[in-house]
C-alpha cells in the first residue's frame, strides 16, 4: 500500500528526503498549469515551479497539515508568480502596434458586431494574454484569481497574505487599468 | 466601441483557457537532485560559516585584550627592568642569609 500524503510529510520532516519525490510527482501537473498562467516562456515556467518546490520542501514544518497540502502548495505557487511578476515588469509599457493579423481581424470583428466575436477564438485569447502582460503585477493578480479564476475575496486575501479591503481596492484598481489598457490598444488600432 | 463589453469578452476568452498541466519529462528528479546539491552544499556552508565565526571572535578578543592592555595605566616604575626582575626572582634563594649556621 502506497504511503499517504501526511506520512510523506512526516517522513520528509524526520530527514526522508526521498518521501519528497511521490509529492512533485503527484502536484507538478497543478503548480504548472497555475505557473503557465503567469509566465509565458518555458523556461521560466520551469524556474517559478522548481523554486515553489524548494520553497516548499524548506518551509515543510510550517504545514500544520489543517488544510490540505494541495491548498497550502498552490497558495505558495500563486505567491511565487507573483514575486516573478515583480522581478519581471519590463516590457510593459509598450504599444499595441505588434498585434498579429487574426488579433486584429478579431478586433474589428467585435467593433463592427460585438455579438459576434467569438470569446473561445485563439485570437482573442492572445489578446487577453497581451492585455494582461500589460497590467501592474498586484493588477495582473487580482484579474486572475478574481476575474478569471473566479476566486472570492477572501480567497484572494487568503492566498496572498493581503487583507480582504486591500484585495477590494486593488480589484478595483485592476479593473480600471485593464480598462485603461484597452482603451489605448483599441485608439492605436481605430482612432 | 464599448469598452466594459471588451473587457467581458476577453475575460470570457481567458476562461476558456483550458490551463496547461503538462509537466517536462523528469522534471521531479530534476527538482530531488537540486534538493540534493543544496543538502550538500548546506553542509560547507555550515562548516565554512563556523570558522569565519570562530574568526572573528578570535580577532574580537585580540583587539579587545589589545586595547585594554594600551588603555591600562602603567604601574610606577620601579626603576628596574624585566631582566632585572627575572635575576632577583632566579638568585632569591642565594641571596637569603643562611641562618642554620652558627
Amino acid at each position: 500500500m502506497e504511503p499517504s500524503e501526511a506520512e510523506l510529510i512526516a517522513a520528509v520532516l524526520k530527514g526522508d528526503s526521498a518521501s519528497f519525490e511521490p509529492l512533485v510527482v503527484k502536484y507538478s501537473p497543478r503548480v504548472f498549469a497555475t505557473a503557465r498562467r503567469y509566465a509565458r516562456r518555458e523556461s521560466e515556467i520551469e524556474d517559478i515551479v522548481q523554486e515553489v518546490w524548494l520553497k516548499a520542501f524548506d518551509k515543510l514544518k510550517t504545514f500544520r497539515g489543517e488544510a490540505p497540502f494541495e491548498h497550502w502548495l498552490m497558495r505558495m505557487a500563486v505567491r511565487t508568480c507573483y514575486d516573478f511578476l515583480r522581478g519581471h515588469q519590463r516590457n510593459r509599457v509598450s504599444s499595441f502596434s505588434e498585434i498579429s493579423e487574426p488579433e486584429e481581424d478579431w478586433l474589428e470583428r467585435f467593433v463592427a458586431e460585438p455579438g459576434n466575436a467569438a470569446e473561445d477564438a485563439d485570437a482573442a485569447k492572445l489578446l487577453i494574454d497581451r492585455v494582461l502582460e500589460k497590467l501592474s503585477p498586484e493588477a495582473r493578480l487580482v484579474i486572475q484569481l478574481l476575474e478569471i479564476e473566479d476566486r472570492s475575496v477572501k480567497e484572494i486575501a487568503e492566498i496572498t497574505g493581503w487583507s480582504v479591503p486591500l484585495v477590494k481596492v486593488r480589484a478595483f484598481r485592476a479593473r480600471g487599468e485593464m480598462r485603461k489598457i484597452l482603451a489605448r490598444m483599441t485608439q492605436d488600432k481605430y482612432l | 466601441m464599448s469598452l466594459p463589453e471588451l473587457q467581458k469578452k476577453l475575460v470570457a476568452a481567458a476562461r476558456l483557457k483550458a490551463p496547461d498541466e503538462r509537466v517536462p519529462y523528469a522534471f521531479e528528479k530534476r527538482v530531488m537532485a537540486q534538493l540534493a546539491a543544496r543538502a550538500g552544499a548546506d553542509d560547507w556552508v555550515f562548516w565554512s560559516r563556523g570558522l569565519w565565526r570562530a574568526a572573528a571572535s578570535c580577532v574580537a578578543v585580540a583587539l579587545l585584550l589589545g586595547a585594554v592592555s594600551l588603555f591600562q595605566p602603567k604601574a610606577p616604575d620601579s626603576g628596574k627592568d624585566l631582566s632585572q626582575d627575572f635575576e632577583n626572582t632566579l638568585l632569591a634563594s642565594a641571596d637569603l642569609p643562611d641562618n642554620s649556621t652558627p
